[in-house]
């Protein structure tokens, strides 16, 4: 599948396409295939987003997951600071990403 | 240290103005990000893995307790209470809001720091010793000589659009503490048969995925004509660097390719072309510049007498001090590299902290190194333990400077979206491994860098051991590089054959290090050992 993520313009915080909105949360992401470059274009045109991009990812345990590890971390936080993560108190977050 | 006169606050006060008004128009969507981007890289402000990161221009790695007090307060109030020190003497900020940008360039300029060319292709923060005007062995100060040429390149209009990014770095001893020869170019103040100064120039060195050591192009160029001779090295890379290939843009690639003999020829041409015009700046500003780099008041007489009677203490005395000019003095290295920790940042509390004792024991002065430490440059032998104390109480007290666990690493993937592989986690498994095996005290001087990807910003290339972090089908993989040096005896560093995985490259480290502390003679280290033996018995023991 492909999902939408781009940059909340103003913080800069990596969002995620749910098919109307934009949330903090990779596992609200929708599949975007064949519709990325219009979407893209019409929230970056409307300032709901900043630098979208499309990437590919797959289903684990029924919720989106980015499929490269880079897109990973960026949807989670990063792995020396689990306190800044989206999920610090998560034990399970470590097999999530790596 | 230097202090803005009227020019150059209000230069720095107008351009946060017009940053501000910038921010506010990408807000507003008057500005697309394709527009919004060269005018926020040209202010520091990137757009990172997770959210925009602002890096700090730090001239020459020089701050006082003030600056560095401001540094504490904006990574309390802007971001998330620690900043990270980066290998060109700069500091970053990860989590930064672009609403908050225009306050926090306000609030730098209310110090007089900025952001300004510490991104795009123009000349970056000038870099130095951090040792400079405090080290025993300079020959002068070498500060005034970068705070020169910073004045010249800040909004240098030629010179804001080159072919690629440009490093300068200065230094005045023969020990290199800056990584010059691995500069764009660099500078070493040297004094002629005649007993008069000048400037030896190296051009064309970088690490990157293309590393080169810069040849010596000149060895005495007159102090008055520094900046000529350094603006005709621009003006020929400016002519003739290649625009039609990123990755072939960098100085080190055109006198590579135009052959330094050639290149020299040129720069000659252009500086006496240079001369005939007239215009080098004055000797005055030169002299003005000075003033300001003038030693502090050192007490006559001061103590070198030291206690050792606390073994913890006279470690940290034996590694993390550095011989001071003035009898009674050492320059104080605060490690920012405890065992497990991320090398390179601090907290907001331990900011202040260093500030503090900054005050207090080091005449208001703090430097940053290139390996992520923090000096203070002049502290009394006398007040050593005070200063120590301070520092293991805050957990700063780590006595590993230049030892393996004193490892220079980039953010890496967990921060950086160029980045292959994480880094961090590296660095913290080595020191762990280090610290816990006990062969730390038996290594010695051992320089360990690591880099993320090909860019290289943990300098890997000329660490003795050095890690690159790549991208093998979306898995993070690990090269082993050995024999490389960033100082006066540089070299640069060999794979030694296929990569580890995570836990493979720690393995390999230790395999590494065990092969030294095996084959090594009496005095050497690691990387004499290196040289003397060959790849060959280390490439045995990795991989049989």
């Amino acid at each position: 599948m492909r999902i939408l993520t781009g940059n909340d313009l103003k913080s800069g915080s990596v969002t995620w396409w749910t098919g109307s909105d934009w949330s903090l949360h990779v596992e609200d992401a929708v599949d975007v295939a064949g519709s990325e470059d219009e979407i893209a274009r019409r929230e970056e045109a409307s300032r709901r987003v900043n630098a979208p991009y499309a990437i590919d990812a797959e289903i684990y345990e029924g919720r989106p997951r980015p499929s490269h590890i880079k897109d990973r971390i960026r949807a989670l936080g990063p792995t020396v600071r689990p306190d800044l993560t989206l999920k610090p108190t998560d034990p399970d977050i470590g097999t999530w990403v790596i | 240290m230097y202090l803005y006169d009227q020019y150059d606050q209000a230069m720095v006060d107008a351009r946060v103005a017009e940053f501000r008004d910038q921010a506010q128009r990408r807000l507003e969507g008057k500005l697309t990000e394709d527009q919004f981007k060269p005018l926020r890289l040209m202010n520091g402000l990137y757009l990172q893995l997770h959210a925009y990161m602002l890096r700090v221009a730090i001239p020459y790695g020089t701050l006082n307790s003030r600056q560095m007090h401001a540094l504490a307060d904006i990574a309390e109030k802007y971001d998330r209470g620690y900043g990270h020190f980066t290998t060109r003497q700069n500091i970053q900020y990860n989590w930064i809001k672009l609403e908050d940008a225009g306050d926090i360039l306000a609030d730098l300029a209310e110090v007089e720091m900025h952001a300004i060319q510490t991104s795009g292709n123009c000349i970056r923060n000038i870099s130095s010793d951090h040792f400079a005007g405090a080290a025993a062995d300079e020959l002068v100060d070498p500060r005034p000589y970068a705070e020169l040429l910073r004045q010249w390149s800040s909004f240098h209009p030629e010179f804001s659009y080159l072919p690629r990014k440009f490093k300068i770095a200065v230094i005045a001893s023969d020990t290199d503490r800056a990584a010059m020869r691995l500069h764009d170019i660099g500078i070493q103040i040297v004094k002629n048969d005649a007993g008069e100064l000048g400037a030896a120039f190296y051009v064309g060195g970088g690490m990157g995925r293309t590393p080169m050591i810069a040849p010596c192009i000149k060895e005495f160029v007159p102090l008055d004509r520094l900046v000529t001779y350094a603006e005709a090295c621009l003006r020929v890379y400016n002519r003739h660097g290649r625009r039609d290939n990123k990755y072939k843009a960098r100085i080190k690639i055109l006198v590579h390719e135009m052959g330094a003999e050639e290149y020299t020829r040129q720069v000659d041409a252009e500086f006496d072309h240079m001369l005939s015009q007239g215009i080098e700046p004055p000797f005055a500003e030169l002299e003005r510049i000075r003033t300001f780099f003038e030693d502090p008041l050192f007490e006559e007489g001061a103590s070198a007498e030291i206690d050792r009677s606390d073994p913890d203490f006279a470690l940290w005395v034996d590694r993390n001090t550095h011989a001071h000019k003035a009898d009674g003095y050492v320059s104080a290295v605060i490690s920012l590299k405890p065992v497990g920790g991320i090398p390179g940042d601090a907290t907001s509390e331990q900011m202040r902290l260093m500030a503090d004792l900054a005050k207090d024991y080091s005449f208001d002065e703090l430097r940053v190194m290139h390996t992520q430490n923090i000096v203070l440059p002049h502290v009394r032998v006398a007040d050593l333990h005070a200063l120590w104390t301070a520092l293991e109480e805050a957990g700063l007290g780590s006595s590993n400077l230049d030892t393996i666990e004193d490892i220079i690493a980039c953010p890496g993937l967990d921060y950086c979206s160029l980045a292959n592989a994480r880094s961090i986690p590296v660095a913290q498994k080595i020191s762990e491994r280090f610290a816990a095996n006990g062969k730390t005290e038996a290594l010695g001087k051992l320089k360990l860098k690591i880099s993320g990807c090909i860019n290289a910003c943990g300098h890997h290339h000329a660490g003795h051991i050095g890690i690159l972090g790549v991208d093998k089908k979306g898995v993070e993989n690990y090269q082993l590089l050995l024999g490389g040096s960033e100082a006066e005896d540089v070299s640069l560093a060999k794979i030694t054959g296929p990569g580890f995985d995570e836990a493979g490259i720690v393995d390999a480290v230790e395999t590494a290090a065990d092969v030294y502390l095996r084959e090594r003679e009496d005095g050497e280290r690691f990387l004499d050992t290196y040289r003397r033996i060959g790849m060959a018995p280390f490439k045995e023991a990795l991989y049989g």
